[in-house]
């Protein structure tokens, strides 16, 4: 299980880059999702959003899940591309599968990468 | 390209066949539409009436039935269906009656409601019954829309709660949904009930009510039902039973008698109404006296009394806080009142007595049979139906491994996954209508699989082998969404 | 012990395996007070018993077939139902099998829905159907639920024709109960407006629009203008058709409908007294997402075969539970295998005859109904098989009267619009011969 160390990571398996702004679900929860086909961001660019509020439903083949926002700010992009190729959460989770960009975007209550390793390994079946 | 089993009814079309003819008109020539509102072209099959009936008939073969084995897929009741059934109800007084003729030419159907509205009361001690609802799902929504109801002509709008326990259906959580309210789970605790002190934590002024099955998905009664419900009356709640387990309780308990308010009863499960392949189910609901003038409109009723010459008049009647009308026109008359029907007439009240003690018999025997093989996770006298687990110590073979496998013995599967509180569940119904040796014969299956898992694990894995069709690729399915045969894009893709 | 294949010496030897001594012992988890209580039901019949019951029991009905002549429609037409799909439909495998969790052994179930998917979608135009809903009432209003998801609750108006089937709009209202939606447009009394006058009610903050197709009245309206409009403020626009009128007349696809729904029973499925019927559901690929209801997709299997499967299942109440678009779990599914026979069996040659047979004789009766002093047609807007016919009296004294001369009349509109009480809505299917048409007008003449 892929877990970069420059991010932040919620309970909930999302992931926050400080640097980027960037959102996104992590390699556990998509490994647990299974194969996902279908994305529907629930936020608009230019909306202000705390965290905790859903942004994000993703459906896979046996699942479906609520993504939860990991920080607060301004939505300043959604990633269409996502939209229209789910599958992209499977293959690069932290990469091409962001889901939102937030500007200014101040993280919730985070955890660092070690932290969410020992947390998502208690949670694995 | 993929193998072709059977074509498709497109593929078997061939411009110019014909399959049933129309009479010629008998009426003079009028013109036709302006062209504007005409369709251009009508992109439907052609093909003659053998190939029609060949091609069913063919892919009638590719299916499982009730009809052709046992089928024991929990929480769905898959018992014979009689065959008499299928003839009553397309009897052609109730074939060819339209839904709203007069009531003075449909006093057969009308009796038939009312009747039966009547039997279920009396089934589950209930103060009314509306037929109308059209499948269980459609009963829930029916009874959340009730309890809304009632709490809103009270005033009492703080309510916006429905509790659930872990172990509910879908539907449930799903019919709430759909109210707006919000959903609080309950746990269960480790006999299968529903987790008291969790529960009592729950209950306070906004809860609106509980929706509980019992016997519940794990095959349990919950042993402290008078407890539970006891608790969501003195928080103001009501108490909402979700029927679709029924078959464990007639002659046994009446629902209503335990103090639920509202409950559906699915007549495609309990009484034999045929499950169809997926439909038409019947889901009437049944109240007590505290929702009784909030059931659908219409009921039917007695508009004039009967004596001994004279059978009584029956018609609708609209009760005075109604919540409206569900669907269209009366429910699931033919196919699914006259069957129940016809099911509970040739059964009495002793006959009924009969079909919760040989289900929950059944049940009980099979557990008692693949107990020690199978991890039963909550072990004791079940009901209807019991829940075992579909995993091994040291064998990464799963349930889904485990329902595959029974194809190959001959058998329909289990319900997999659910209830999803226990890991790899494989839930089992047997219902009354199986004898002993059936019941036998799938548990020495089950106790060979559980061999196989050890020893043969592959065997699992790449089952069923002995089927037409082995396993599908459900994500080139989700992902690609062909869903018709006739699009452009299908047609690239053979 | 009617169903009950075990013996009492294997019930013994069962309850010896459990471990109880009786049958009652299975049962002590129930509280005792409440345990096997006394039915007060009739004693059990035998089948041959139970068959001649039921036999009286139907007997006692007048029906259509026998005892009266129909015009009636409003939702249920009586239609010919081509001999196979009866002979097919009583097959086991097909009646007594579940929904098809289990696709290695339900092929049969599954490409029967996919065919039936492809039949919708070609006969309305759409891109996708799904495998079907309750009735034509339940589907429209699960239109509303698509809707409603797709502007994930932010938008809450929905504007309804007042000609709407009536049953179809109080199920609308009962559905909408706790979504905190408002419904306009239905409200309207003068029903000879066109219907772009819908379009005032058509504001940013509308989800849906929903119009019948012929309406309600039986009249026929090119609804582009109107689709049109609603577009332009992001409404989606959901077209109720019904499907016997879609043999012949434009699609809604062609008017850029975004939902086509309707009930199916006119294809195979006998009048039953109001159901079990099918409700269809079709739209745009777009929103296949949002849409409920079962959908089967094709794929292959691990032998290369092409076979097909319950598809986008994560959309469905099992596992999204509270955040599912319905809670639809259960459908019609014996009953779109009977609509899919319909369609094969008569095929696209003999449902056009079906579509021409209904068209002309609904004619022929409106022109000679027209002729009699004091009925004319309420409408001159064009019809397909369904019309209003105005009468000197009130409809529901020209019922009684019909009635007593062993003809069902039409639909008495007074019962849902006052202003109509004197109109009747007639229908005419292939079913009606030219002696019958003619009977019913020898009989309103003499009236």
């Amino acid at each position: 299980m892929n877990t970069p160390s420059n991010l932040k990571y919620a309970k909930s398996d999302e992931w926050f880059d400080p640097a980027t702004g960037k959102v996104g679900i992590t390699d556990f929860a998509q490994s647990q999702l299974s194969d996902i086909v279908f994305v529907e961001i629930l936020v608009e660019e230019g909306e202000d959003i705390t965290a905790g509020k859903p942004i994000a439903s993703v459906e896979s083949v046996k699942a479906s899940a609520e993504i939860y926002a990991p920080a607060s700010g301004k939505v300043s992009k959604v990633n269409q591309g996502v939209v229209e190729k789910p599958e992209l959460i499977n293959s690069d989770p932290f990469g091409e599968a962001w889901l939102i960009q937030l500007d200014g975007g101040t993280a919730g209550d985070l955890m660092d990468s070690s932290a969410y390793e020992a947390d998502s390994a208690s949670r694995a079946h | 390209m993929a193998t072709i089993i059977e074509p498709t009814i497109f593929e078997l079309s061939s411009a110019g066949r014909r399959g049933v003819r129309m009479p010629a008109s008998d009426v003079p020539v009028v013109d036709s539409l302006p062209q504007h509102l005409l369709r251009s072209e009508l992109p439907l099959p052609e093909i003659a009436e053998v190939d029609v009936v060949r091609h069913y008939v063919n892919l009638s073969k590719l299916n499982y039935s009730v009809d052709s084995g046992f089928y024991p897929l929990g929480s769905c009741t898959m018992k014979y269906n009689p065959k008499i059934n299928e003839d009553t109800c397309r009897y052609p007084g109730f074939l060819f009656s339209h839904p709203l003729q007069p009531i003075e030419t449909v006093q057969g159907n009308l009796a038939l409601m009312y009747e039966l509205q009547e039997w279920l009361k009396e089934i589950s001690g209930f103060a009314g019954v509306t037929l109308q609802p059209a499948a269980g799902a459609h009963g829930e929504y029916t009874g959340v829309l009730m309890m809304a109801a009632y709490h809103k002509l009270r005033g009492d709008s703080k309510r916006i709660k429905m509790l659930i326990p872990d172990a509910a259906h879908g539907t449930n959580p799903a019919s709430v949904g759909m109210m707006g309210m919000q959903v609080v789970t309950i746990p269960s605790d480790d006999r299968g009930n529903v987790d008291l002190k969790a529960l009592e934590a729950a209950c306070d002024d906004t809860v609106v009510g509980m929706m509980l099955t019992n016997p519940n998905t794990l095959g349990m009664f919950d042993e402290n039902v008078e407890k539970v419900i006891s608790l969501i009356h003195g928080c103001g709640g009501l108490m909402y039973g979700d029927g679709a387990n029924l078959n464990a309780l007639l002659g046994i308990v009446r629902p209503g008698d335990l103090g639920f308010d509202v409950m559906h009863f699915n007549l495609h499960k309990t009484f034999s109404v045929p499950h169809g392949g997926g439909g038409p189910g019947c889901g009437p609901v049944g109240v007590s006296k505290t929702l009784l003038d909030f059931l659908p409109t219409p009921l039917v009723g007695i508009l004039e009394e009967g004596n001994d010459e004279e059978a009584p008049f029956y018609g609708f009647v609209t009760p005075p806080n109604s919540i409206g009308r569900m669907k269209a026109f009366h429910g699931h008359f033919g196919g699914g009142m006259v069957r129940a029907y016809t099911y509970i007439a040739m059964h009495g009240p002793d006959g009924l007595k009969d079909i919760a003690q040989y289900a929950v018999l059944n049940a009980n025997y099979l557990q008692a049979k693949v107990r020690g093989h199978y991890k039963i996770p909550f072990d004791r006298i079940c009901m209807h139906e019991f829940v075992a687990e579909g995993r091994f110590e040291g064998s990464d073979v799963r349930a889904l491994d485990v329902s595959k496998r029974l194809m190959d013995y001959g058998f329909h599967p289990p319900t997999n996954y659910f209830p999803l509180i226990v890991p790899e569940a494989l839930m089992i119904e047997p219902t009354e209508t199986e004898n002993k040796d059936t019941l036998d014969k799938f548990a020495d299956a089950l106790i060979k699989i559980a061999e196989e898992a050890k020893t043969q694990p592959e065997l699992l894995h790449n089952a069923p082998s002995t089927t037409k069709f082995g396993r599908m690729d459900e994500v080139k399915a989700a992902r690609e969404l062909v869903l018709c045969c006739w699009l452009p894009e299908n047609v690239e893709l053979n | 012990m009617t169903f009950i294949p075990i013996s009492p010496h294997e019930r013994d030897e069962m309850l010896a395996t459990v471990g109880v001594k009786s049958l009652d012992d299975l049962f002590d988890a129930v509280p005792k007070k409440h345990r096997f209580p006394k039915l007060n039901l009739p004693p059990a019949l035998t089948e041959m018993e139970a068959a001649a019951h039921l036999s009286d029991m139907a007997s006692s009905n007048e029906n259509v077939q026998q005892d009266l002549v129909s015009f009636l429609g409003a939702g249920a037409y009586n239609h010919y139902v081509p001999s196979v799909i009866d002979h097919m439909l009583r097959r086991g495998e097909f009646y007594t099998a579940y929904t098809p969790y289990q696709p290695e052994i339900s092929q049969g179930t599954l490409q029967a829905v996919f065919e039936f998917q492809s039949l919708m979608a070609n006969l309305t135009g759409m891109d996708v159907s799904n495998a079907s809903h309750y009735d034509g009432a339940t589907a429209t209003a699960e239109a509303i639920n698509l809707a409603y998801a797709q502007y994930r609750g932010k938008r809450t108006r929905i504007v309804v024709s007042p000609a709407l089937h009536p049953q179809y709009r109080d199920v609308i209202d009962t559905y909408t109960q706790g979504m905190g939606v408002e419904t306009v447009g239905d409200e309207e009394t003068n029903l000879t407006l066109s219907p772009e006058s819908l379009s005032s009610y058509i504001d940013d903050n509308t989800m849906i629009v929903i119009v019948q197709y012929p309406d309600f009245l039986g009249r026929i309206f090119d609804y582009k203008k109107l689709i049109d409009d609603a577009h332009a403020k992001g409404a989606l626009v959901c077209v109720v058709a019904n499907p016997t009128a879609l043999l012949m007349l434009k699609t809604p696809a062609d008017m850029g409908a975004d939902i086509v729904v309707g009930e199916a029973q006119p294809f195979g499925i006998p009048m039953w007294y109001g159901g079990p019927y099918l409700g269809f559901f079709t739209t745009k690929k777009s929103y296949v997402h949002k849409m409920a209801g079962r959908l089967v997709g094709e794929t292959i299997d691990v032998r290369g075969q092409r076979s097909y499967v319950l598809t986008l299942t994560a959309r469905e109440q099992h596992i999204k539970r509270e955040r599912a678009t319905s809670n639809i779990c259960t459908n019609q599914g014996l009953l779109a295998l009977a609509a899919s026979i319909y369609m094969s069996v008569l095929g696209k040659q003999g449902l056009s005859e079906v579509a021409n047979l209904c068209y002309q004789k609904a004619h022929y009766a409106a022109n000679e109904l027209s002729k009699l002093k004091g009925f004319k047609l309420f409408s001159s807007e064009p019809f397909f098989h369904e019309f209003t016919l105005q009468c000197p009296k009130p409809a529901s004294e020209v019922n009684q009267y019909l009635l007593d001369h062993g003809i069902l009349g039409g639909y008495d509109l007074g019962n849902d619009y006052p202003e109509l009480k004197n109109h009747l809505l007639i229908a005419v299917t292939e079913m009606n011969s030219k002696d019958e048409i003619d009977a019913l007008v020898e009989v309103l003449k003499e009236m």
